[in-house]
């Protein structure tokens, strides 16, 4: 148990000390970190520390090395990673064949494994650390900072990684000084608000209330978006840290993290982190002895996307439906339990201790004029690098994809950037060099919205995507107010008969009817901008979907009523490949004697032939 | 209606006595009886509705608006194909559709023998897996069409050895 900031503070020196020598080498010993991301986690990284183990065990090297499974590395597509220390070598895409030879060579010959370390897409040179390579060079952590360097499992390296400096901090300052530093640094909303967080703070600080609380938003349901549950699974403590600064600067004794069911492994490890604060008395009753109280608390999210707007969130915090509700009142004023609570996303909070730790100038430095500081991307869809990203707001689109992210798979052609989700939009290639932050993406008609960003190429039909996100929307609706519950119904009506090849453009004006009224009418966020999705697509790919309207054509053949697949006889080697794969059995013809034919009406269109065919001999079309 | 066991009874009323120091605990207890039962059907409901004081129509809104609480049970092998949309955008449409065609099921169906249930899921943030199935956990990366047969056969098996080793008990 801490009793004083001072105690805590010498603590933590020695724990700084402590994880420095590990990195350092300092400690006589060899540190060997894996990646234990979902990523890599599926790509087998616990059996090779099972092998790693193994391995040095049988070599009798036990003394010399440690082994540490890691939070995520960020770039899940060259996983899994072993990271040696103190020469920091990365080693990409390592299987368990691989072990015998980096401890063989590397732990005992000091030698580096060259064909195991990142090959630059561009200049095919070897990279053999981590801040060299293409993926890191621009990024900046803050709100990720201490993910994929320390144990989360250990709250003493989280200590020793810069955590509880930033509360230490907070209680030796005023609650209103925490806020107008919080103001003054521009911090806005993580979440894809970009409210400014202090303005917030100040609204619940100037309520006279007996209680307030934190609610810390961990229901990320943006698809194909995981930077919440990154920063919530790999430093949890830091969150718990942001949510304590939170609720000292307005005033609140109690916190609640509400995270997706969906998220286990999140939900167990800030559990223990917070069970393990509360023994040290970094949570509690008079926090190191200041005479700060504050208890964090979980609650699990059901499976509702809806339950991301925050009045549908305390709803659902407070056991029911979580269906949003008309503001005013806000939460500041009237939250949970109506009392003033304020509401705030992971990676808002996960920022909020290194503001106070580092102070405003390191924070500020990062940035453009109105959006401060930096923002977590997940990275996805048709790039090189897939994974998590931290940049600097104002970072292009460009730098993002071509160099962060390593260009387009398989030398296609970029087409699109989608941002923000089922409430975002697209960017097209003649905005590559826009900056990213929040008002520059909403000006071109996009939003940068919680860091979802699935970069699209010229295979994936944009009609086709529009309709993923309405039925998307439409799943998620929760029915309240009619014009999202029926409005995204009939969109998603409208698109499904332009993606079968039924639309007609009657179809097209009363789609963008539907959605002006739709975004003017809706109750909430998930209704106002529900349409975004169809709205970008039809600004910037209108010809694409007259291509599905007049000319019943798919010219990405994505939409399978819109194209077919042939075999060309005089291509067919007659080989019978394609027909032994065929899942539907709809391709006949002997093998040796006649070329093989696809029958139409019974294909699902899966491709499955084409790309068994060895001659090129199926097309679509 | 079926009747519950008078064991079954207590275990849900303990789950409602562990969480009656929350101001409002609905979702709590919900979430543990999904956890342990796999569902929560109405005759669960109305133990609940006795238990809490809070009305079955109340109840019955919140188990059936989150996807997360059940009214069925699931079947032994929940096959969930993440339909995010960095998934979606490399193809996972098309393992759905196949799954669903093998199986003879649509996305949020549980096969006639209860062992499978087929689940369309939002994200599972394994993007660069993508497309990612996970069955009662375990991830299968970059998945093709062609490749659902064999995944399928792998449980098939696990389900029949399963059958034969009670049979011996």
């Amino acid at each position: 148990m801490f009793k004083s900031c001072e105690e805590l503070q010498a603590k933590i020196d020695q724990y700084t000390k402590e994880l420095e020598s590990k990195f350092n080498g300092r400690d006589g010993k060899r540190y060997i970190m894996l990646c234990g991301g979902t990523g890599c986690i599926a790509a087998n990284s616990l059996g090779i520390k099972e092998k790693f183990e193994e391995c040095i065990r049988r070599e009798g090297l036990e003394d010399q090395c440690e082994i540490r499974v890691v939070g995520c590395f960020g770039m899940c597509s060259q996983g899994p990673f072993v990271r040696i220390f103190p020469e920091d070598t990365l080693y990409c895409l390592v299987s368990e064949d691989d072990i015998e030879e980096i401890v063989e060579r590397d732990i005992k010959g000091n030698a580096v494994v060259t064909r195991l370390l990142y090959e630059d897409p561009v200049t095919h040179e070897r990279v053999a650390k981590m801040q060299d390579i293409c993926f890191y060079r621009k990024q900046r952590r803050i709100a990720l900072h201490g993910c994929g360097i320390i144990d989360p499992d250990r709250i003493e390296e989280a200590l020793g990684c810069g955590g509880y400096r930033g509360l230490i901090k907070a209680l030796s300052m005023s609650q209103q000084d925490v806020i107008k530093l919080i103001l003054d640094s521009g911090l806005r909303g993580r979440g894809g608000g970009g409210f400014p967080t202090g303005r917030k703070w100040q609204f619940a600080y100037d309520q006279e209330s007996d209680a307030k609380y934190v609610v810390c938003n961990g229901d990320e349901g943006d698809p194909g978006a995981f930077m919440d549950r990154s920063v919530l699974e790999d430093n949890p403590l830091a969150v718990v840290e942001g949510m304590a600064i939170a609720g000292y600067a307005i005033g609140a004794k109690e916190g609640y993290f509400y995270i997706r069911a969906e998220y286990p492994r999140a939900v167990a490890r800030v559990r223990a982190i917070i069970r393990q604060a509360e023994s040290l008395g970094l949570l509690g009753d008079n926090i190191l002895g200041t005479g700060f109280s504050f208890r964090a608390h979980v609650r699990l999210g059901a499976g509702a996307f809806v339950c991301g707007e925050e009045t549908a969130l305390l709803n659902s915090i407070m056991g029911q439906r979580g269906m949003p509700r008309p503001r005013p009142p806000f939460p500041a004023v009237k939250g949970l339990w109506d009392k003033p609570t304020i509401v705030n996303n992971v990676e808002t909070l996960a920022t909020v201790p290194y503001i106070l730790r580092e102070g405003l100038e390191a924070f500020t430095q990062y940035g453009t004029e109105k959006s401060k500081g930096t923002k977590v991307f997940a990275l996805g869809g048709k790039v090189r690098n897939v994974g998590l990203v931290e940049i600097p707001m104002g970072v292009t689109l460009r730098e993002l994809i071509y160099e962060i992210g390593g260009g387009i798979q398989n030398d296609r052609k970029f087409k699109a950037i989608q941002t923000g989700g089922p409430s975002g939009g697209c960017l097209t290639a003649e905005f590559l060099d826009e900056a990213i932050d929040f008002d520059n993406m909403v000006a071109h008609g996009s939003m940068m919205g919680s860091g979802g960003a699935i970069v699209m190429d010229e295979d994936n039909c944009m009609v086709d995507v529009a309709r993923f996100y309405m039925n998307f929307i439409r799943d998620e609706s929760c029915g309240k107010c009619t014009p999202c519950r029926i409005g995204t119904k009939r969109m998603l009506e409208i698109l499904d008969r332009i993606t079968e090849g039924r639309g007609t453009m009657q179809d097209f004006d009363d789609l963008e009817d539907i959605s002006s009224a739709c975004k003017t009418n809706s109750l909430c966020a998930l209704g106002q901008t529900a349409a975004n999705p169809v709205l970008s697509t039809i600004a910037h790919f209108k010809q694409e979907y007259l291509a599905h309207i007049k000319d019943k054509k798919c010219p990405a053949k994505v939409c399978r009523n819109l194209f077919s697949y042939t075999i060309i006889a005089e291509k067919c080697k007659k080989c019978g490949l394609c027909f032994r794969n065929c899942p539907v059995e709809c391709i006949s013809g002997e093998p040796g004697k006649t070329p093989f034919v696809i029958d139409m009406d019974k294909c699902i269109k899966c491709g499955t032939c084409m790309s068994s065919c060895r001659f090129d001999a199926i097309v679509k079309e | 209606m079926a009747q519950l066991s008078k064991t079954a009874v207590e275990k849900i009323e303990g789950i409602c006595d562990r969480h009656a120091a929350e101001p409002t605990p609905l979702i709590v207890i919900l979430s543990d009886i999904q956890k342990e039962y796999g569902y929560i059907p109405l005759e669960v409901q109305e133990v609940v509705s006795r238990k809490t004081g809070i009305s079955v129509a109340e109840i019955y809104g919140v188990v059936t608006f989150y996807s997360f609480f059940t009214l069925e049970p699931s079947g032994k092998y929940v096959i969930g194909c993440c339909l995010g949309t960095a998934c979606y955008v490399k193809g996972s449409q098309k393992i759905i559709d196949q799954f669903s065609e093998i199986l003879g099921i649509k996305p949020g169906e549980t096969t006639q023998d209860g062992l499978f249930t087929l689940d369309a899921l939002r994200c599972i943030g394994a993007c660069a897996a993508a497309p990612a199935v996970s069955i009662n956990g375990k991830i299968y990366a970059r998945v093709k069409p062609s490749e659902v047969p064999n995944i399928l056969a792998e449980y098939w098996k696990m389900g029949e050895n399963a059958k034969e080793g009670t049979a011996h008990v």
